[in-house]
């Protein structure tokens, strides 16, 4: 296909093609897809035209699934294997799980991340969402006409390591290239500010169906810097249904309820919970499956004493994060709210009351989050236009640290770092002649590592035998943009090494990935080659243009007979892109990759300089 | 490509090697780094310049943070001029110091055991200004007489302010729970 175009001299072939990307916001109770198009970010609806589909999968008993609505409207009759709020277990082990004895599911408490059996064996909370974010590809890619580059799943920002890493996986199960993995608020931010041109510092309050984040953070000159964020990743509007559905069970004195019964009356506890934005009191009618009636009419104030302490609970996180930005409630020009539950009317006042101001609610809470993800999918995957020169600096929520004698956290990455992020801390033998060393690493505020999340342990082994206090090893921390944590540890005079991806303890394993893609393939009946070699032939031609692009911009870096390698490799790739060799297509992409590795080092080089020539930051201003 | 290492914070953001610093240019030398170097520039880009990307921002990063704290800057001002802080074992403080801050440290005890707020915020005020005469004392020393010797002495004052007043933040974090 590429063979076939035709470009005048000096013209280069589709200056401004544009790559399908898509931002994902993957939440507990409704997912989104969004896209840019045509400049303006809009999501994408299904066939039907809803664009919100419900996180919810029923696994059926003849083998076949349902996502979104059809497996909500099941819940009632299969509780247990339909699976809603998945997203409260992603990287959870069963003791992290509030409620779970309200919850119809059948729990097996693996190591590290709980899983749930259902009538189709086994599921992770991984494989559930990757169910989900399979079913937004397939909308998105119906509705784009082609392969996705990638995607821009958002997080809550205070999602631990083990969290984010659960859901990249899930991404990958579900056959979508995670450009970046976002904080929510952050997206919300982006959103918010990219469309009003706000300037100065911002606080987002965004109380989604199972988590709560607060990000502050300092808008300036197309600069989104995030400042702090805090929260509670087990906080949502889903605990206001439970408070309410208590209430129910209390005042009907029903105790305690079958499966059915149980979800049938948080449906309704639920549907009750919305009429309460717009209505001063609602009817909560529930037919049993004993055949009893359940007749009850909650008031707006009786709802809001009684989710009162989940309010309260929200500015916690409010005033530390405040704190850690080192500002007062006064300082904050603007809140904005995001979350399906920000409308209820309490929350809002209580918002209002603390900053001393009304909150922003003039974008749609439910929307804003994946909007703003695919604004920055749109610009991740290259389809940078000129106004859209902004820059995000994100933060790691938690601080990351190592085991110290006496069950002690020593913090080597503090919370609020600037992402990416690296430090290092050097620690050596406590007695004579010790070879070998353990590393248990954690993420949390707390002293203990009891009170803290353990992410992964690993052994550094070969050290050569010293008097004890010798050793020096020197453990190094890196976050990346994603938020993603990989640690090091080498022994400084013998060189010995050992490094960890950290995964394994919460997270899946490669081995376990792979078994799933395999039987996800074969379980959606696709045809696996053809898919490997569309991705294949897409990344080609990603890599084509980003190569022709770096020529145009800086083929002066180069002498003739290197600029004429990575020519030649860009002609052997084209000439395989016709073809259907997938794993042809591949090797020819390595092979322009080394072609062009030295150039890419001295483009960066030279990008640094022109930075500090002084002029870019002018440039940058919008 | 490996990080150009002999390249000072300074030189990287493009600021005079110097305590007294704008942090106005600070700031938007950091974003003009970031701009360049950020992940988020890059990620359409091969591995590699994602590998380098990483490496730079991460290291821009590093730069921001250390020159941003004006104790962090002294510490590293006296790193590059050969001056070895020696924090951890090097104590020998003036007696007169020690018992200031042992008077400050007991104040902040009683305070706290006593659930004082306002002693406590009244107790950080006092010390903010004590701490802005430390770093003007700091920035005659580095910037204007050279004298990194008594720099580092300066450095360690600055230290135990430094940690009296999370200590302050902590007690208040408590009376608030």
């Amino acid at each position: 296909m590429a063979l076939l175009q035709i470009a005048e001299p000096g013209m280069s072939p589709e200056p401004h093609k544009h790559r399908l990307a898509v931002g994902i916001d993957l939440g507990t109770t409704n997912s989104l897809v969004a896209t840019v198009r045509n400049g303006i970010a809009v999501c994408l609806p299904d066939e039907s035209g809803r664009t919100m589909l419900p996180s919810a999968v029923r696994y059926r008993s003849d083998g076949s699934l349902e996502v979104g609505r059809a497996a909500l409207e099941a819940q009632a009759v299969d509780p247990r294997n339909t699976i809603v709020s998945v997203k409260r277990f992603m990287g959870r082990g069963l003791k992290d799980v509030a409620h779970i004895e309200a919850m119809p599911y059948d729990f097996e408490d693996s190591p590290g991340m709980v899983r749930l059996r259902t009538v189709q064996g086994v599921k992770s909370p991984v494989e559930v969402s990757a169910e989900i974010l399979r079913r937004l590809r397939e909308r998105a890619e119906a509705s784009l006409g082609g392969p996705l580059v990638g995607a821009v799943i958002t997080v809550p920002a205070y999602f631990d390591d083990a969290q984010r890493q659960a859901t990249k996986d899930a991404a990958r199960l579900a056959g979508i290239d995670v450009l970046r993995l976002l904080n929510e608020p952050t997206a919300a931010a982006v959103a918010y500010g990219l469309d009003n041109a706000a300037e100065g510092v911002y606080a987002v309050y965004d109380l989604g169906g199972g988590t709560f984040d607060l990000s502050i953070l300092k808008l300036s000159r197309g600069v989104f810097e995030v400042l702090s964020t805090n929260g509670d990743a087990a906080l949502g509007g889903d605990d206001f249904d439970h408070r309410l559905f208590c209430w129910i069970l209390d005042k009907a004195r029903i105790s305690p309820p079958s499966l059915e019964d149980a979800r049938r009356l948080q449906m309704k506890a639920r549907e009750a919970k919305e009429l309460l934005t717009a209505c001063e009191q609602a009817p909560v009618h529930v037919r049993l499956a004993s055949g009893e009636e359940v007749d009850l009419v909650v008031s707006r104030d009786e709802f809001a004493e009684m989710t009162q302490p989940l309010v309260q609970k929200t500015l916690g996180p409010v005033r530390k994060a405040l704190r850690d930005a080192g500002l007062a409630p006064d300082e904050v020009k603007g809140v904005v709210m995001v979350g399906g539950a920000t409308r209820m009317p309490h929350i809002q006042r209580a918002v209002a009351r603390y900053f001393g101001q009304e909150p922003l609610t003039n974008l749609d809470p439910d929307k804003v989050v994946a909007l703003g993800a695919a604004m920055q999918a749109n610009v991740l995957a290259g389809n940078r236009a000129a106004e859209d020169d902004w820059l995000l600096l994100d933060v790691i929520p938690l601080s990351l640290g190592l085991e110290t004698m006496g069950g002690l956290v020593e913090k080597v990455i503090p919370r609020n770092s600037t992402l990416p992020s690296a430090r290092a801390q050097e620690f050596t033998t406590f007695k004579d002649g010790q070879t070998a060393m353990a590393f248990h690493v954690v993420q949390g505020e707390r002293e203990l590592v009891a009170d803290c999340r353990s992410l992964a342990r690993f052994e550094l082994r070969g050290i050569p035998p010293m008097v004890a206090g010798a050793a020096r090893i020197r453990v190094s921390f890196q976050v990346d943009a994603d938020g993603l944590l990989s640690v090091s540890a080498r022994e400084m005079s013998s060189g010995v090494e050992a490094s960890v991806l950290v995964k394994p303890s919460y997270g899946l394993s490669d081995e376990e990935i792979a078994g799933m893609l395999r039987s996800g393939v074969e379980h959606a009946g696709e045809d696996m080659r053809a898919r490997a070699l569309r991705e294949q032939q897409v990344e080609a031609e990603r890599v084509i243009e980003a190569t022709e692009h770096a020529l145009d911009k800086d083929g002066g870096l180069l002498a003739v007979h290197e600029r004429d390698a990575i020519l030649t490799a860009i002609v052997n790739l084209r000439a395989l892109l016709a073809g259907d060799d997938h794993r042809a297509i591949k090797a020819s992409i390595d092979a322009l990759a080394r072609a062009t590795d030295d150039f890419a080092a001295r483009r960066m080089d030279n990008s640094i300089r022109t930075a500090l020539a002084g002029h870019k930051v002018d440039e940058l201003e919008l | 490509m490996s990080i150009d290492l002999t390249q000072d914070f300074f030189a990287l953001f493009g600021l005079p090697r110097r305590f007294k610093l704008d942090e106005t240019a600070l700031e938007q030398a950091w974003h003009g780094l970031q701009a360049q170097v950020h992940p988020d520039r890059h990620a359409h880009l091969s591995d590699l310049e994602k590998r380098l990307s990483m490496q730079w921002a991460t290291r821009v990063n590093e730069g921001f943070r250390t020159l941003r704290k004006p104790l962090a800057r002294a510490q590293y001002l006296l790193e590059l001029a050969g001056v070895d802080t020696a924090l951890e074992t090097n104590t020998a403080m003036s007696p007169a110091f020690l018992m200031e801050q042992m008077e400050w440290r007991e104040a902040v005890e009683e305070a706290g055991a006593a659930a004082e707020i306002s002693e406590l915020e009244d107790l950080h005020r006092r010390l903010l200004a004590h701490a802005r005469e430390v770093r003007a004392q700091l920035a005659q020393q580095l910037d204007d007489d050279h004298d990194f010797e008594g720099a580092a002495d300066t450095v360690r004052r600055l230290m135990f302010i430094d940690k009296l007043q999370q200590e302050i933040d902590e007690a208040l974090i408590a009376l608030e729970n």
